[in-house]
């Protein structure tokens, strides 16, 4: 950590330690609710507060029996298989078309760059709401609407934005004459992609699929609109246990959550930092 | 070495154009044969087309009009990566990911060469640009001019008949430079092969060059060897372009054979060698290498001799360079041996100059 140079004035003291504790006080607000879920998902009792038991640490007074609800509930089973499947699917088909179109987007002589791109990521901008009910009345006509090929779609527009962006920023550093160099060397166009192209803007892509899949993963108001009951996805079955039965178990789906997404999080940042060496930007 | 025909081109462009807008062209009117294992030099300004040639041999830009030959094929209609040409990028354009080895292999597995071959001919490569020892390192790790070593080694390990080189020692120290130039050279002796070579470097050009195309507004200006670029320029910019120059200007009084007679813009008399000049009455740009022109010459002792005044003097150790007033014409640069009888030039000294008609080319005016 740093320290305070000797040549501190008294003012220059003062801030150095306020900037500590308001830095720490932004920290509290930001991972406080989070963190307390998670004992709580623990709870014995079927309320959403600390009980005396928990609060002096009696073994009483903890159990694991939201956790047992939730694998031996089918409505959260069937939840958690529809969101990875949804979730995984969106990621897959945003990843690939974002990443063409910011491929395409980069090009020197790319005609209506502007518009194309405003176009592709208004699904960041409008307000989900609207979207989400477009896509109700799109869908419905076109019999997409409660089916998974739908769901899935709609999550793909969402994601999609995000790939374009991360890939967009990766390749404003691209160095496009190492596509000529391919060329050169005698690679048809879709070698050079495979081997040169994708390998260097990895680390865009996977953190644009990332955010692909947790947009999906996390998201409410196009599954209220689009999908069905066979298509509730966790959130969407989160959602209805809150207004429909108070549970603790919602806790428990919680924490999982939790647990995946800095397990999801941690993989991806180490891929990306693996990638980064391997493409010689920092040393190894 | 070179060509003379079109029958024995290696390569030719036969009356190619290029333009970006569809108004400007970038390259006009553009004829040239070279000749298999010639090392040929476009060298220009910037601006001045010789990438753009570059890139269309290359296959990276589309000629607008005329025709690209290889071996007395046009290549108009084939993709960069079926042309099997090997070229030396600006930039280097190593692929960051892969290790040296892998970068050298790419060529090759594309081509689907067997593993031991592969690694035979990766081998080579590394050791005939003296990087045997860094198979294992990314590009990262290189420092420019190794980075520009295996850039060379990757662009020739396919075996290519002809090599294109964009100013490929731009990057680099002058030293370095140097020492690559030389190499680049004797690495097209040893293996024989074409070299097309881009640079705005006369340095590079005359070091390393058969021939050099030198290049101006989009035209080739004259198509020679160095040392007939440089002793017999065609035209003003050649002259200009290539060493120093010193130049006057007039009007060409009478022409008898070969000898122009020039008054020049301050009624001096001057004797000159045609090169480009209209006929009597044109005006005319006189050019003069400053080694040329020899100092404290006695009338009738040279075929003009003028006087200038002494503006400024530079002590370079082998010769001395001084700058004079001749014939109203200031910058008129004069190089003095540096020779056991030390001669001082004081600022304001009148010295009488002279030359030789031969070295003093009456050219166009522009």
């Amino acid at each position: 950590m740093e320290s305070l140079p000797p040549y501190a004035t008294p003012l220059e003291r003062i801030w150095f330690y306020a900037f500590r504790v308001i830095c720490g006080l932004i920290f509290f607000f930001l991972v406080a609710p989070i963190v307390v879920m998670i004992p709580l998902s623990f709870n014995a009792q079927p309320y959403f507060t600390f009980t005396p038991e928990m609060l002096t640490f009696q073994a009483e007074g903890y159990s694991l029996r939201w956790y047992e609800d939730l694998f031996t509930s089918d409505s959260w089973m069937r939840s958690i298989r529809n969101s990875f499947v949804i979730g995984v699917s969106a990621t897959v088909l945003a990843t690939a078309l974002g990443t063409l179109a910011a491929l395409g987007l980069s090009r020197p002589h790319m005609p209506l760059k502007g518009a194309i791109m405003g176009l592709l990521i208004s699904p960041m901008i409008v307000p989900l709401i609207i979207s989400a009910a477009g896509m109700f009345f799109f869908y419905s006509s076109i019999n997409l609407a409660q089916t998974f090929p739908g769901v899935i779609l709609a999550h793909t527009a969402l994601g999609t934005p995000f790939v374009v962006i991360t890939v967009t920023a990766t390749l404003v550093g691209f160095d496009h004459s190492l596509t000529r160099a391919a060329a050169n060397l005698g690679a048809t166009p879709t070698r050079t992609f495979f081997k040169i192209t994708m390998p260097l803007i990895l680390p865009g892509v996977i953190s644009g699929a990332l955010f692909a899949f947790i947009t999906s993963f996390d998201e409410i108001v196009i599954v209220l609109f689009v999908a069905g009951v066979e298509q509730r996805t966790i959130p969407r079955e989160m959602w209805s246990g809150i207004r429909e039965q108070i549970s603790p178990t919602i806790l428990s789906v919680a924490t999982i959550l939790v647990m995946i997404s800095i397990a999801l999080l941690t993989t991806v940042e180490l891929l990306r930092r693996r990638s980064e060496r391997m493409r010689g930007i920092s040393p190894g | 070495m070179v060509a003379e025909g079109h029958s024995d081109a290696f390569v030719a462009f036969e009356r190619v154009q290029k333009s970006y807008d569809g108004e400007t062209l970038v390259v006009k009117d553009l004829n040239l044969q070279i000749g298999k294992g010639e090392f040929l030099t476009m060298l220009g300004p910037s601006g001045s087309g010789k990438t753009t040639c570059l890139m269309m041999l290359a296959g990276f830009e589309t000629a607008t009009f005329g025709d690209i030959l290889l071996g007395g094929k046009p290549i108009n209609h084939i993709p960069p990566h079926k042309r099997g040409i090997g070229m030396v990028f600006q930039n280097y354009a190593l692929f960051p990911h892969m290790t040296v080895g892998e970068n050298l292999s790419f060529p090759l597995e594309v081509r689907s060469m067997g593993k031991s071959e592969r690694e035979d001919k990766i081998r080579r490569a590394l050791d005939m640009v003296q990087m045997g020892d860094f198979a294992g390192r990314r590009p990262a790790q290189l420092s420019g001019g190794q980075m520009q070593r295996i850039a060379l080694a990757r662009a020739l390990v396919f075996e290519p008949e002809l090599v294109l080189m964009d100013e490929p020692l731009g990057a680099l120290d002058k030293n370095l430079r140097e020492r690559m130039q030389f190499e680049i050279k004797h690495i097209h002796e040893n293996l024989g092969v074409t070299v097309v070579y881009v640079t705005h470097d006369q340095t590079e050009a005359l070091t390393m060059s058969d021939r050099i195309a030198v290049f101006d507004d989009g035209r080739i200006q004259q198509l020679a060897t160095p040392d007939d670029l440089y002793e017999r320029p065609e035209n003003a910019f050649v002259a200009a372009f290539i060493g120093e120059n010193n130049t006057l200007k007039g009007k060409v009084e009478k022409i008898e054979g070969d000898t122009c007679h020039v008054a020049l813009d301050d009624g001096s008399r001057v004797k000159a060698l045609r090169v480009f000049v209209e006929g009597e009455g044109a005006r005319t740009t006189l050019s003069l290498r400053p080694e040329r022109v020899r100092v404290d010459v006695k009338e009738g002792a040279a075929d003009t001799v003028l006087e200038g005044t002494v503006k400024e003097r530079i002590y370079l150790g082998d010769h001395i360079r001084v700058r004079m007033d001749v014939a109203g014409n200031d910058e008129f640069v004069v190089k003095v041996p540096n020779t056991s009888g030390e001669r001082h030039f004081k600022l304001g000294e009148k010295v009488a100059v002279g030359w030789a008609k031969e070295d003093c080319r009456a050219l166009d005016p522009s």
